[in-house]
């Protein structure tokens, strides 16, 4: 996280970007978004507004999509704000990519609860597959980045790829999920556990077991 | 009024005092990077932290929290002392301990807090975060390992220049401050970040490793390079002003100057006339002074002589000319060097009579002419605070780029005669309206169009809490300009009088901007410090002093009567403009009856007696009817901000930046 820098304002960076604008779908969404604001705060829309733009030349370089300095401008300019504010933004919240990303941004997560449930076997999963921190894969599609807690501790280890959370993983089963993702299909999200729904126990509850089949008033055992 | 304690002393608030306001009325030092009184309040430095009785037990940011009844502050308790050693001991961690070659060195509040308040030795031993240099123009550079994020230039940018360039990019531990793309901070006022900046982080690029802050000598002194008078401090190193810094005055400046005034100093070594000169065969030749002075002594002119002030020269001197040419028994004296021939019969009329803090609660203000973040920086900040506060602002003349919105009405004059419904309804509708002239529209009737709406919608006036109330204000750009006007700098048809009356000596006391094409009959003495336009179409030659090297009364647009100190002796057979005009009398083998620069000054009281008070002048609040009608495309004198002056124009950093910021070149930067 601590290496994240903007990609350099190069002329060649210009030329690809210099002329983005809104597709119409999402010139009607970027107003839908300026509109939710009060008279005079349009400056808060800038947030979805980058994700906006950021979706957009993900589509159109089918990839995760990030956000070039012209796109950071073409944004400050339509919500009329100074482009330095835009920037700070943008340079803050690290789901703004700021730099070229792959197809797919995977996000391993290697905090505690993920490490004591084997993040280590995961990490060691993508570096075999050529992935590295801060660099592309050479067919375009990968990114890699350990992050820190996502939030997901009761289905640990976890990996975000994109939008989805793949959840309960093995090596065995980041790659199955990888694999799905290179042939264009779209893996389930959440928990690869086969034996689980969502993050219910696995195996029998082992808490508040009284309440599994009926209510139970558990006051009294105070 | 809250009660609050602080140390055990019971002490009354102000309502809407910080806890840090409270403590320092109570006489308590509370050591504070990120706060500043005149910037919005971050709490990002965590310096400022006091115990606070009642709250949650912990120390608190007291420049964030709002002081309230029965507080009881302790701001010398064990708690308090150890949390201001771990927060220094925090903030020294990613700061390199490169002091000895860091230029804030002996001005810098982190390296004196860490003395008062650190606790001696850091128990950090990993490595350093590092950040690069960032680049932020011709006057500011960066040391970026050094910021401890206070986040002030950000706030100063964004908030009192009104100009949204520099920013905190990344987080945490990266947070790094930067102008968008490193583009040079590009307005009048970004240098003022360096004084702003509590490490040497942001420092001042021309002063660079020229001196330590104790090697200077310190002095008082004026701004003269445009007509707000600005309070500045000339810190001088033997014969040479190594830099000038603004100085506290809530009237005038509050403590911002602009980089004009900041950095146009290293011009006075360049360029300096420090021999008398006598053209003789068309050339300029050095001489002594005698024969200087018997060159001009044998032209004999008797009262066919006149005087110009420049626009830098302080009153003394037009004084002491003054008295010189009234000895021959001339009376042609004038400082609008340009040519304007405003009336000049009230002062009131030609006076900024609002003053520069009355115009923060302005709340319409209607602009002629004048483009005021060249014409006066200062100004626009405080114009830029009206708005903040409410006021509607009209302009009227070409559109330049404000910094406080304000609806452009249109580029001519005539507009005045006919302002759109809507202006006149906010003007009248004003409880505090104002009207502010700038030089561009005082010719061409603008002076008597801008009175006539004076009357008109009665600017004039006693306010409802019983103040009185001036929104006539003329916006002047020479230093020299209100202090001449009181002298009586002032002929009837202006400069053409002077031309008119073809007089055999033209005394041009520091005076560059006149056509002096239109003096081909007579011999022009030029009195001044550069060798600049006066110099060149000039016959005689003397060297006089520049404003940092004579003492002198200015009188700033306001009216304000304001006094400098002498900082520096000029170069070479440079001598002060007064007694180069008294060795004149002898020459000329007339009295003008002073000898010491105490006798000029008390004569001149004596006869102007404004200009023996400091402060605002009276000129009383009657103004002159006005009316007729203005018309004509209005054109800004300033064509360059950075170029204003001999002293800028002879000053490589003005160039620099006029080269960089105005013309958009892209100079390779030095190589170090």
């Amino acid at each position: 996280m601590a290496d994240r820098y903007i990609e350099p304002d190069t002329p060649e960076l210009r030329a690809r970007w210099g002329n983005f604008a809104w597709t119409s779908e999402n010139a009607e969404k970027a107003k839908e978004v300026v509109a939710r604001y009060p008279e005079g705060r349009q400056r808060s829309a800038v947030m979805p507004l980058l994700d906006l733009a950021q979706r957009q030349v993900g589509a159109e370089e089918n990839t995760q999509g990030w956000l070039p300095i012209p796109v950071m401008e073409y944004i400050a300019a339509y919500l009329d704000m100074p482009i330095i504010r835009v920037v700070e933004v943008a340079t803050f919240y690290t789901m703004y990519n700021i730099a070229p990303i792959g197809r797919f941004h995977v996000q391993v997560c290697g905090t505690t609860p993920c490490m004591l449930r084997g993040s280590d076997d995961l990490l060691a999963t993508c570096k075999s597959r050529g992935m590295k921190k801060g660099h592309i894969s050479e067919d375009g599609l990968w990114s890699f980045t350990e992050v820190e807690c996502m939030g997901n501790c009761a289905s640990a280890p976890m990996v975000q790829i994109n939008d989805d959370n793949y959840e309960d993983l093995t090596s065995e089963r980041l790659n199955a999920v990888l694999d799905a993702l290179a042939r264009g299909e779209t893996p389930k999200a959440g928990t690869q556990d086969p034996a689980r729904h969502t993050v219910e126990p696995v195996g029998e509850p082992t808490s508040l077991a009284a309440m599994i089949t009926e209510n139970h008033d558990y006051r009294s055992e105070w | 009024m809250p009660k609050v304690k602080v140390d055990g002393v019971e002490i009354d608030v102000p309502t809407g005092a910080t806890v840090l306001q409270a403590c320092e009325l109570a006489g308590k030092e509370i050591p504070r990077f990120c706060y500043h009184e005149r910037l919005s309040i971050a709490g990002n430095c965590r310096m400022c932290l006091v115990e606070v009785k009642p709250g949650p037990p912990k120390p608190q940011a007291s420049c964030a929290l709002p002081a309230a009844e029965g507080q009881e502050i302790r701001t010398d308790s064990e708690m308090v002392k150890k949390a201001r050693e771990g927060v220094m001991e925090f903030l020294l961690i990613n700061h390199p301990l490169d002091c000895p070659i860091c230029d804030q060195g002996g001005e810098c509040d982190l390296q004196d807090q860490s003395v008062a308040y650190g606790r001696g030795a850091s128990r950090y031993d990993e490595n350093k975060r590092a950040v690069t240099e960032k680049y932020m123009g011709p006057l500011i550079k960066t040391t970026m390992t050094r910021c401890i994020h206070c986040t002030r230039c950000v706030r100063f940018s964004e908030e009192i220049a009104g100009v949204d360039e520099i920013g905190a990019l990344y987080r945490g531990e990266n947070m790094q401050i930067t102008t968008y793309l490193e583009h040079a901070a590009k307005h009048e006022m970004s240098a003022n970040v360096i004084d702003l900046c509590p490490v040497g982080a942001l420092t001042s690029r021309p002063y660079a490793f020229e001196a330590r802050p104790w090697e200077l000598k310190k002095t008082l002194g004026i701004d003269v390079s445009d007509a707000t008078g600005a309070n500045i401090r000339i810190d001088a190193r033997g014969r040479e002003v190594l830099r000038v810094l603004p100085r506290n005055n809530d009237d005038v400046n509050e403590e911002w100057i602009s980089d004009k005034a900041r950095y146009m100093v290293d011009g006075l070594t360049k360029r300096r006339l420090d021999k008398p000169f006598l053209r003789r065969d068309g050339k300029l030749v050095a001489v002594s002074w005698n024969e200087a002075f018997a060159a001009i002594a044998t032209l004999n002119p008797g009262n066919s002589i006149a005087a110009v002030a420049g626009d830098m020269v302080d009153c003394e001197t037009m004084f002491a000319a003054k008295k010189l040419v009234g000895a021959l028994g001339s009376t042609l004296i004038e400082g609008r060097q340009t040519g304007m021939d405003y009336a000049t019969d009230s002062l009131a009329a030609v006076n900024f009579n609002t003053t520069f803090s009355g115009i923060e609660t302005a709340d319409a203000i209607l602009i002629a002419g004048s483009n005021v973040r060249w014409e006066a920086p200062l100004l626009n900040v405080r114009l830029r605070k009206a708005v903040k506060r409410g006021a509607k602002v009209f302009l009227v003349g070409p559109e330049w780029e404000t910094t406080f919105g304000g609806q452009f009405l249109g580029e001519d004059l005539s507009v005045l005669g006919n302002l759109p419904q809507n202006v006149a309804d906010a003007l009248s509708n004003a409880k505090r309206p104002a009207v502010i002239l700038g030089g561009a529209a005082l010719g061409r009737g603008g002076l008597e169009a801008g009175l006539a709406l004076a009357a008109q919608f009665n600017l004039v006036r006693d306010l409802e809490d019983g103040t009185k109330w001036n929104g006539f204000n003329v916006l002047h750009m020479a230093a020299a300009r209100m202090g001449g006007l009181m002298l009586g700098y002032a002929q009837k048809g202006g400069i053409a009088d002077l031309v008119a009356a073809k007089p055999k000596v033209l005394l041009a006391l520091g005076a560059d901007e006149v056509d002096f094409t239109q003096f081909a009959g007579s011999m022009i003495v030029y009195i001044g410090h550069h060798g600049d336009k006066g110099a060149h179409a000039a016959d005689v030659i003397l060297p006089a002093s520049a404003y940092t090297e004579k003492a002198g009364t200015y009188v700033n647009t306001e009216g304000r009567v304001q006094w400098a100190d002498k900082a520096v002796f000029a170069p070479g057979d440079a001598r002060e403009d007064w007694t180069i005009l008294r060795a004149l009398a002898d020459a000329f083998g007339v009295s003008v009856g002073f000898d010491t620069f105490d006798q000029l000054r008390n004569a001149m009281i004596a006869e102007v007696p404004a200009l023996g008070s400091e402060g605002l002048a009276d000129y009383g609040s009657v103004l002159p009817l006005g009316g007729g009608s203005a018309a004509g495309q209005i054109a800004y004198p300033i064509k360059d901000f950075y170029m204003t002056n001999p002293i800028a124009r002879a000053s490589a950093v003005m160039q620099r930046c006029s080269a960089e910021i105005l013309h958009g070149e892209e100079l390779a930067e030095a190589a170090e």
